[in-house]
């Protein structure tokens, strides 16, 4: 009994500490990566005794200057909401990540634990739903503000949320078609089989490629990041958190990274085959030229976390490269691309998927 | 447009690539360089209080009074440049010279830095000589506007620039600096 409780808050601390660590790295992979992109070196000045780690301690430098702010709050603001608003930013984009599969069934101790925070039938849902509720964090900001740019950034905040995450639902069934299920843990495991003589794995990067495109743009829409940055938008309002100070600021900024860590989780777990290795069952690899290796059974789930965290550190990567990369859309440009064009495509996705689940049999 | 151009994707996915192109050649150079290749260089930025781009030996910077033979400043407190500055920065009290040769001499001669514009007038007007501004110093600050005050004392014992536009001297540090 205890220990089942105590895998529970196992699996829970692991999915928590996981998407914690890394939206507090993501601060630094950005201020790095950009660096190295626009062929700078990026902060690295931040030292303790001496050392410095590549900068690696700028973000506790951050967070130290952020927790050591005042924390102001405008005379005429809505106290308890404005004091909310970080808060439930925060707590969605944590929460959100919790039905993504991180890993197969561990079986330890004649127990079966499924490395998944929740095991939830509707998990793809749920992860929409949390990412949804994130945004009222933001328009909460927006309006407790009384500020008018503030508003205007958690209006367009929530105009943008609709339109994109129109878009990401559309798309993703025609995943859920192929698949067949709402389940995470089951998408993932519908990846692992394989056509064209088992050489090739069915990942939705591969069954579902115009799905793919239109979630990763939608999803980038969905984290609030340039180039769809336009409830925070600093060359023209400043946004939604323009009267916040302190470490209540740097909660905003951190859901941004949250929602970018729980984003690239999705696209990993529905696009690019989850936490699977090609060839890779749960007793070692079965290559398709005939060849196998058996592995014990506690390497092939470590191997399997492992693929997982670095599929999710490659979707960050490429997040973050977009966002150095392309200019910022104009609000209006956004609220194009969001209902004329990605919609539309999402939709000629699932009639194609359809037509040719139709045609070509069963579903895979 | 051309028709590929309406589509936002192919452009921006080659801005990507662009980009991701830049990432992994750096990202190579600064791998060479912490394996010992240290003529590879990642990033085309100046490391700025390690490195420095060389000065030009007529750019202006911190004033220094020049000194005669003896020590005592070469200014004989003619107003000129007092006149002259148009951020009117500099303030003298002068008194008189010991040596009836000279005129005078400056009692007190303050700059005040944080009024001033850099414009080297009081260089081109003094008849004397006595002030410069090739001292090559840039990094001077304060936590006070009276900190930024420098006095005889300081400038009279600044020495110019090097040959490399290096200063020579180390950066005065006003005595109330924190006042």
């Amino acid at each position: 009994m205890i220990l089942d409780v105590g895998i529970v808050f196992g699996r829970v601390l692991f999915v928590m500490l996981f998407v914690l660590n890394m939206g507090g790295l993501l601060g630094w992979v950005e201020r790095k990566q950009s660096a190295i992109m626009q062929d700078r070196i990026g902060a690295n000045r931040a030292s303790i005794f001496g050392l410095r780690v590549m900068g690696l301690f700028h973000p506790i430098a951050d967070a130290i200057k952020l927790l050591t702010k005042e924390d102001f709050r405008p005379a005429r603001a809505d106290r308890f909401l404005f004091w909310l608003a970080p808060f439930v930013s925060v707590f969605f984009g944590l929460v959100a990540f919790a039905s993504i599969p991180f890993g197969d069934t561990l079986r330890l101790w004649d127990r079966e634990i499924p490395l998944q925070a929740v095991t939830l039938n509707v998990g793809v849902l749920y992860v929409f739903a949390m990412l949804s509720l994130g945004v009222y964090g933001v328009m909460m900001a927006g309006w407790s503000s009384a500020n008018n740019y503030a508003l205007l950034g958690g209006q367009r905040a929530a105009a943008l949320m609709i339109s994109s995450e129109i878009a990401i639902g559309a798309s993703i069934m025609g995943v859920i078609m192929v698949y067949g299920s709402l389940n995470m843990q089951d998408i993932v495991r519908g990846q692992g089989q394989y056509f064209l003589g088992g050489w090739v794995p069915a990942w939705g990067l591969l069954t579902q490629p115009l799905a793919f495109v239109v979630f990763l743009t939608a999803g980038i829409a969905a984290t609030k990041r340039a180039p769809f940055d336009m409830p925070e938008g600093e060359s023209e309002i400043i946004g939604y958190f323009v009267e916040y100070s302190g470490m209540k600021a740097g909660m905003f900024m951190m859901s941004d990274f949250l929602e970018t860590v729980v984003i690239a989780g999705m696209t990993t777990a529905l696009f690019l085959g989850g936490w699977q290795i090609p060839w890779l069952a749960a007793d070692g690899f079965h290559f398709p030229w005939g060849a196998t290796a058996t592995l014990p059974h506690l390497l092939v789930v470590v191997l399997q976390v492992g693929a997982f965290v670095v599929k999710v550190s490659i979707m960050i990567f490429v997040m973050m490269l977009v966002r150095w990369t392309l200019p910022r859309f104009r609000y209006d440009q956004a609220m194009r691309l969001g209902w004329l064009g990605l919609f539309p495509l999402s939709i000629l996705n699932i009639v194609l998927t359809g037509a040719v689940l139709l045609l070509f049999g069963e579903p895979a | 447009m051309r028709l590929e151009q309406r589509f936002y994707l192919v452009e921006a996915v080659q801005g990507v690539v662009l980009t991701a192109g830049h990432f992994f050649r750096n990202m190579g150079k600064h791998v060479a360089h912490a394996l010992g290749r240290k003529d590879a260089r990642g990033a085309v930025t100046i490391q700025y209080p390690e490195e420095r781009r060389p000065y030009s030996p007529r750019l202006r910077t911190l004033h220094r009074l020049v000194r005669r033979e003896d020590g005592s400043p070469r200014c004989v407190a003619c107003m000129m440049c007092e006149t002259v500055c148009p951020a009117r920065c500099i303030y003298i009290v002068a008194t008189e010279h010991p040596n009836p040769e000279i005129e005078k001499l400056p009692e007190r001669f303050d700059i005040d830095l944080g009024k001033c514009v850099f414009c080297g007038y009081c260089v081109e007007a003094c008849p004397e000589d006595a002030i410069r501004m090739d001292t090559g110093i840039l990094e001077f600050s304060s936590y006070s506007r009276r900190g930024m005050v420098y006095t005889k004392e300081t400038l009279l014992s600044l020495e110019p620039a090097g040959a490399d536009g290096r200063p020579a001297s180390p950066v005065p540090i006003p005595a109330n600096r924190t006042v």
